[in-house]
């Protein structure tokens, strides 16, 4: 196809790094927050295609990763009992907890079982009437429609025997504690395309404005990313701070108005913790009452675990853009995707895992020159 | 896991009350939600996230989208097993 073609081509990329070395004049620190993003952006080297006063870091939004080991030792608590039918998004099923994970549950006889839809659980539910089907609700925004509708349709069509074990996540209030803290080095944020194509970015301009920094709701392709980059690098030389869209061929300033009356009628906003990072306040979705009967935190009694990361792992900072997975002496020996010691490996869109699978724990000679399309082309 | 896949709408039904839809992605057919962009018609292009329809998106995106989304080894969500009206699985390849 001709315009995939065109739309791939390295001169286009060419292009816009040449842009952004000739604005560019003072050295700018800009973090992705999807991990999407930033699968791409190792995938794909685009961070060394940057000028070198152009860092690139990377976020939070990688929900396997932020999901706290608490709420995962809870979830194989759960699953561990045996009237329970415990239904997971596939990527949780290797995440471990204090002991084990879903998978060495499922090998024990534990009757766990990956779902494509949330709604799959109902279809369990009827066929299972005996038993108590609990889902795994975790997620961004961009998930929270599909959630919130198992809630819905579980409550309408009085289907009991269906729980949800929720651990979402939302994404402004997370850029705000980055934005606080003392720490913080970053300026700018490329915004995430898929949240926003279900929130819009709306509620991303009073945060823009109040911390003055720029906002560019940014899809995940190698251009897209680059472009997000030029148009926050020409903010930040200009000293505005504001909200630009990217993503508009996916994404408009409201975004998907169905799926947030839904998601509003199933849940309300509360604090949350983050894995590696801690509690953030107003962060997360929360079922609201009326679907308390079907809330399995109110469900099952499970004792509150007490749970550690190792002390090694830096993974909080490397969330909040403080550090990269090279700065961790773990990183790529004693933590691996195998062996996961802490947030950001433990799903491939986690920044560790990332820098891992692309070779970046190797040293300079052993890894294979990128014969991706974007760095071939330079 | 949190990123929407493009596919095809090649079918749109209702079911228990809800609008629903056979989405094609590749060689593989899914069911997907629609209540969410419930004016979408047969032969149009969908972003699925985890059987749910979010946006719609022109044909020339959802090719490039799936192309970068295989490359990048995110459409493992879509061999998730099946599972029927009866909640039985069904194998999906
Ligand atoms: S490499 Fe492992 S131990 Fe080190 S920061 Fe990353 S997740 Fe933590």
């Amino acid at each position: 196809m001709k315009y995939l073609d065109e739309y791939r081509d390295g001169r286009v990329a060419r292009k816009i790094v040449d842009e952004i070395n000739r604005v560019q004049t003072k050295p700018w620190v800009i973090m992705e927050v999807c991990g999407g993003q930033t699968h791409s952006i190792v995938k794909n080297g685009i961070d060394y295609l940057l000028p070198a006063g152009v860092e690139l870091v990377h976020g939070p939004g990688c929900p396997v990763c932020v999901t706290p080991l608490e709420m995962i030792d809870k979830a194989h608590a759960i699953a561990r009992m045996p009237d329970v039918i415990f239904c997971s998004f596939g990527d949780m099923l290797r995440v471990p907890g204090s002991v084990g994970d879903l998978f060495t549950i499922k090998s024990e006889g534990g009757d766990v079982r990956v779902v494509y839809s949330p709604l799959d659980c109902i279809k369990i539910a009827r066929t299972n009437p005996d038993r108590k089907v609990v889902f795994f609700a975790i997620g961004f925004e961009t998930t929270a429609p599909a959630n919130a509708m198992l809630a819905w349709r579980a409550k309408q069509e009085g289907v009991k025997n269906i729980s949800l074990l929720v651990s979402h996540v939302l994404v402004p209030p997370a850029l705000v504690a980055i934005l606080q803290s003392s720490q913080n080095r970053v300026q700018g944020f490329l915004g995430p395309g898929h949240v926003c194509a279900v929130m819009g970015y709306e509620e991303y301009e009073p945060i823009s404005a109040r911390f003055h920094a720029p906002i560019v709701i940014t899809g995940f392709e190698p251009l897209d990313i680059l472009q997000g980059t030029l148009m926050t690098i020409r903010q930040l030389e200009t000293e505005r701070a504001e909200v630009e869209n990217e993503y508009s061929r996916i994404l408009n300033r409201d975004g998907n108005k169905a799926a947030q009356d839904l998601v509003f009628r199933v849940f309300e906003v509360g604090d949350r913790k983050w894995r590696g990072i801690g509690i953030i306040p107003r962060s997360g979705y929360h079922l609201r009452p009326e679907f308390h009967e079907h809330d399995a935190e109110k469900l099952f009694d499970v004792a509150q675990i007490d749970t550690r990361e190792p002390e090694i792992c830096i993974s909080g900072e490397i969330l909040r853009g403080i550090k990269k997975p090279k700065d961790c002496p773990a990183f790529g020996t004693a933590c691996t995707p195998q062996h996961p010691l802490g947030a950001t490996m433990v799903s491939a869109e986690g920044a560790c895992a990332a820098y891992y699978a692309y070779g970046r724990h190797l040293k300079k000679e052993e890894v294979d020159v990128p014969t991706h399309s974007v760095g071939a082309a330079s | 896991m949190c990123l929407a896949i493009p596919g095809k709408v090649i079918d749109a039904f209702d079911q228990h009350g809800m609008r629903m839809a056979k989405v094609q992605f590749g060689g593989i057919v899914r069911e997907a939600c629609l209540e969410y962009v419930p004016d979408t018609k047969v032969g149009e292009y969908v972003l699925v996230h985890v059987g749910f329809a979010i946006s719609k998106v022109d044909e020339e995106e959802a090719a490039r989208t799936y192309q970068l989304l295989e490359e990048m080894d995110q459409l493992t969500e879509l061999l998730s097993p099946v599972v029927d009206e009866k909640g039985n699985e069904e194998d999906t390849r």
